[in-house]
């Protein structure tokens, strides 16, 4: 089960990987879509990469309810547990 | 002039092609007579009857940022790539709005591809088949949809005047230009950006292609395989990439002091209603656009000094399309120096009017015309002067050129070019 400190860098990585953004940058605050450049259909890309990574489902239905990173990261702590 | 009827010119040029990776680096391969024909280095090719093809000079990741260029398809990427630099190339330094030189409701995008996003098609159906249904990308539609590069472009030069993308295969390009000639003609827009993209080097394409024995099979010669109104010549070699132009009224061009290379005169339109692949043998097709042409503009036969023509080296249309000049032209045809740059560039199917737009405006602007190369033993049938060997120099004064371009279904397209007073 990965910690709170690694999905961070986790998503860090992903969030580089598909929209450029320094990973430094990917902090608890911010908005996939007003802050990473993480538009609607890159948001899907985001999930399938967290839930392959950290084993989890993600249901298209949630994925709305995730709108900053902090969000992402208490959902897939509550989903391994 | 009415104000409906704008004279238009062109102010940028940009291509990214498999003689080069700009317009200038193409321009200098295309005067040198060399070939960007090459043995496909992927895998998959090993096994194919056809195993050559002019493969782009300067992959596209390597000028895109990836997270761009992730989200396009490949004949996207290489529109993008040739807009930019055609945008440059116009004087602009921002997008529309924020370079007050262009206000975006008055700009427009014209960009076409003959087969659109044919390899995010198959890449992702191979996803859908290998790794399942949670794999495939959520940007598969925005990616194959044919008007995605016309659309891309748009978003980034800001183009809220219409963005078109008119599909006639390999006539795409060309019809393109005319398309985004007759918008700014008419006042629709001052400034529109127009051109022809292909990323078809697939191995479904090619198939497909090489079973209708359309392509030429010459695999250990691949220089030499592209050989229009040569006697031995067996077929096309698919190419890749795109050219775009920069179209603007006069008027704008002249208010914003711009560069323009040329005047765009006008174009030709004709269906052949004949076979959905076969010219119409006798060259009918051809010449009704040829004369809608000169019925349409105020071109004189007497300007027209260069063609750059369709020529693809099939053995029924290079023919085809001399005959349908000769039937317009009479004996003005003697005094048109005619280029087939596809022996050098390949078949770019529906970029071919793109890349084949700047090469003439090219030419126009320095009065060369490149050579056709590989043509060592003239088809008997070939009624025209074909230049061969080296360039030649086009005459002073005011001179025009024409670009033909044809494509499966029957599409007929020529557009004309004409320098501009001094």
């Amino acid at each position: 089960m990965a910690t709170k400190e690694e999905i961070v860098a986790g998503l860090a990585d992903i969030v580089n990987e598909i929209a450029g953004i320094p990973t430094e940058d990917v902090q608890l605050d911010k908005s996939f879509t007003d802050d990473l450049d993480v538009d609607s259909l890159s948001m899907v890309e985001v999930v399938v990469a967290a839930e392959e990574q950290f084993s989890v489902k993600i249901p298209d239905d949630d994925v709305k309810n995730l709108k900053t990173v902090g969000d992402a990261v208490d959902y897939i702590l509550k989903a391994q547990a | 002039m009415s104000p409906t009827n704008h004279t238009v010119v062109v102010t940028g040029i940009g291509a990214t092609t498999p003689l080069g990776g700009d317009s200038a680096s193409t321009w200098d391969a295309l005067l040198a007579g060399r070939s960007g024909v090459r043995t496909l280095p992927q895998e998959w090719a090993a096994e194919l009857p056809v195993r050559i093809g002019a493969t782009i000079a300067v992959e596209p990741g390597e000028v895109l940022p990836r997270p761009l260029a992730r989200k396009l398809d490949r004949s996207a990427q290489f529109a993008l790539i040739a807009a930019r630099e055609a945008w440059a190339d116009a004087g602009f330094t921002a997008k529309a709005g924020e370079d007050p030189a262009i206000d975006p409701e008055r700009l427009g995008t014209v960009i076409a591809s003959g087969i659109g996003g044919v390899t995010t098609l198959l890449d992702q159906y191979d996803v859908l088949k290998n790794q399942g249904v949670r794999k495939v990308s959520p940007h598969t539609v925005p990616m194959l949809m044919p008007n995605s590069p016309a659309a891309n472009v748009g978003i980034d030069v800001n183009a809220r005047a219409g963005v078109h993308t008119p599909v006639s295969a390999c006539a795409s390009g060309a019809e393109a230009i005319g398309y985004a000639i007759e918008m700014i003609r008419t006042g629709r827009a001052d400034v529109v950006v127009a051109g022809g993209t292909e990323a078809a080097i697939h191995p479904l394409p090619i198939v497909a292609f090489g079973n209708m024995m359309a392509m030429s099979k010459n695999n250990d010669d691949p220089e030499g395989a592209s050989r229009p109104y040569d006697a031995g010549r067996n077929g096309f070699v698919l190419g890749e990439g795109a050219g775009v132009v920069v179209l603007e009224s006069a008027e704008h061009a002249a208010a914003r002091g711009a560069r323009a290379y040329c005047e765009a005169v006008g174009q030709g339109i004709s269906s052949d209603a004949h076979h959905i692949t076969q010219p119409e043998p006798s060259g009918r097709g051809i010449a009704s656009a040829l004369q809608h042409l000169m019925e349409n503009t105020d071109i004189k036969p007497a300007e027209i000094v260069h063609v750059n023509a369709h020529a693809t080296s099939t053995p029924a249309g290079d023919i085809t399309e001399l005959k349908a000049l000769r039937q317009v032209f009479g004996d003005d045809v003697n005094h048109m120096a005619i280029s087939a740059t596809k022996s050098m560039t390949g078949h770019l199917l529906g970029g071919a009017g793109g890349i084949e737009t700047v090469a003439t405006v090219l030419a126009l602007h320095n009065r060369l015309a490149p050579p056709t190369i590989n043509l060592v033993n003239p088809d008997p049938e070939m009624d025209a002067d074909v230049v061969r060997g080296e360039a030649r120099a086009l005459p002073a004064g005011t001179i025009a050129a024409l670009n033909d371009s044809f494509g499966f279904g029957g599409h007929n397209v020529v557009l004309a070019l004409r320098t501009l007073p001094a």
